[in-house]
């Protein structure tokens, strides 16, 4: 086993992600943070919770999207459906996806899927807080990322949100 | 995470975490139904077909939503106008509908145990929607689904069901799936209505008495009176069922608590319930309607799921 963010790390990375996040897009009506069901989650509340710090006067946007239904392996593994709650439009707005790990990229590509049923947004980033560089399976990369990473396929990545950390192993 | 069985054949062989799945899936569904775009693409490699060898309204249309609401191919087949009346068997047509590469038959009959058979003799996963007078899971699904909206749970209400209970496949599906789910049941309703030893069989309470049965209940299932399954005279006349064992706003009224009222569909308006309680603020018929195609969008996405 592999730490391959400590605390600390992991504090930080998700504090520069959320300053890179806004860096370019003051205007917080525009933007709308999305995260994915379920490992996204936590990764995602911590981003928008930072980005919220740094604009107290401002509501910022954050829904959290399940892709279960969309997902293209319903003939081969059922997964359990997990709550949507997008309680605002993401007509014309700028999306930023969030999710903790990006490896085969099919998580997203079910995402895109989904939000294409909530409106058709001005641009969709995608942000993780972990990219395993290889044995992507669809032509997606990402616009922010926490830290990238060369691994096996036998290998597991796993953000452990009670230890504060991610490993390897 | 997979259904124990591969096909929905009646709520008798389903486990109460198989029942638990559904309805929680359901409710995930319920949420998809209620976005600007109402479908999702998980069976978009599926073909459906649904045999109506008997008369349906709510339960096709909801099916047929449903698969179309999942992205699913459907077919549509009624025994009236189809080769049926020139003498082809039930299992040379399933076959040679199945041949045209169909995966999931949806089957009402008119003959009890008619799915059962089927599932012995073809590898499609069947559903049932309605056999003779023997089950109709779905709509005992939608009816537990209905009711865990309104009042939270299953485990310990008391529910009702009212009138017909001989010839109800609904009130057989909606005994099994309740007693699963730890409900309390009791049928009640004339005793030439009510089948002799269903309290030793099933382990319900039995009651003749109407205005007993709603003051006991949290929930009255009201179930319609089936004619056209009657060959012989069970009670004098639509009107006298009505004066003894009609659901009435009066009544309702007269107790002490406030009861839910349900009802399968169709209405037989004035005689199994009037209409101002099929239409008043107790009645969750409508939302049973509602809940139908969530229920069954669960059914076929589960079922489309299990590897054999």
């Amino acid at each position: 086993m592999e730490i391959i963010l400590d605390k600390q790390q992991l504090h930080l990375t998700i504090h520069r992600l959320a300053h890179q996040l806004v860096e370019n897009q003051i205007d917080l009506k525009e933007l709308v943070f999305i995260g994915l069901q379920p490992r996204g989650l936590p990764v995602s509340k911590l981003i928008v919770e930072t980005i919220q710090a740094l604009f107290s006067n401002e509501v910022v946007k954050y829904g959290i999207l399940d892709i279960t239904f969309y997902r293209d392996d319903v003939r081969y593994e059922l997964h359990k459906g997990t709550k949507t709650d997008i309680p605002f439009s993401i007509e014309g707005k700028k999306v930023v996806l969030i999710d903790d790990v990006l490896y085969t990229g099919r998580t997203i590509r079910a995402a895109l899927d989904a939000l294409q049923d909530f409106g058709r947004p001005q641009k969709v980033e995608l942000c993780v807080l972990v990219n395993r560089r290889f044995n992507r399976e669809l032509p997606i990369q990402p616009d922010y990322c926490g830290k990238a990473i060369d691994t096996l396929t036998s290998q597991k990545v796993k953000v452990e949100w009670d230890k504060e950390q991610v490993i390897l192993y | 995470m997979q259904l124990s069985t591969k096909h929905l054949l009646g709520i008798k062989n389903l486990l109460p975490q198989d029942i638990s799945l559904i309805l929680s899936t359901a409710a995930q569904f319920k949420e998809v139904l209620q976005r600007p775009v109402k479908k999702v693409p998980s069976l978009r490699d599926v073909t459906i077909v649904n045999l109506f060898y008997e008369s349906s309204t709510r339960t096709r249309i909801s099916f047929e939503l449903a698969e179309k609401r999942l992205g699913a191919d459907t077919i549509n087949f009624t025994a009236s106008g189809s080769s049926v009346s020139k003498g082809e068997t039930l299992l040379d047509t399933v076959n040679n509908i199945l041949s045209m590469k169909v995966d999931m038959v949806v089957m009402r009959h008119s003959a009890s145990g008619a799915p059962h058979f089927l599932a012995k003799h073809i590898d499609a996963a069947i559903v049932n929607a309605g056999d003779g007078i023997n089950e109709h899971p779905t709509q005992a699904l939608l009816d537990a689904f209905s009711i865990t909206e309104k009042l939270g749970s299953l485990q310990g209400k008391k529910i009702v069901l009212l009138g017909d209970i001989m010839h109800s496949r609904v009130a057989l599906s909606n005994i099994y799936l309740l007693k699963k789910m730890g409900a309390e049941v009791m049928v009640a309703g004339p005793p030439t209505l009510i089948p002799k030893y269903i309290h030793e069989a099933l382990d319900v309470q039995v009651e003749y008495n109407l205005k007993k049965a709603l003051e006991w209940c949290d929930v009255a299932n009201v179930l319609r009176i089936q004619l056209e399954r009657q060959n012989q005279v069970l009670f004098s006349s639509l009107r006298e069922y009505n004066l003894a064992y009609g659901v009435s706003k009066k009544l309702l009224d007269g107790l002490k608590k406030e009861i839910v009222i349900m009802h399968p569909g169709p209405i037989n308006r004035g005689v199994e319930i009037d209409s101002d309680v099929a239409d008043g603020s107790q009645s969750i018929i409508l939302q049973q309607v509602e809940n139908g195609v969530a229920v069954r969008m669960a059914v076929l996405y589960l079922l489309a799921g299990v590897k054999s």
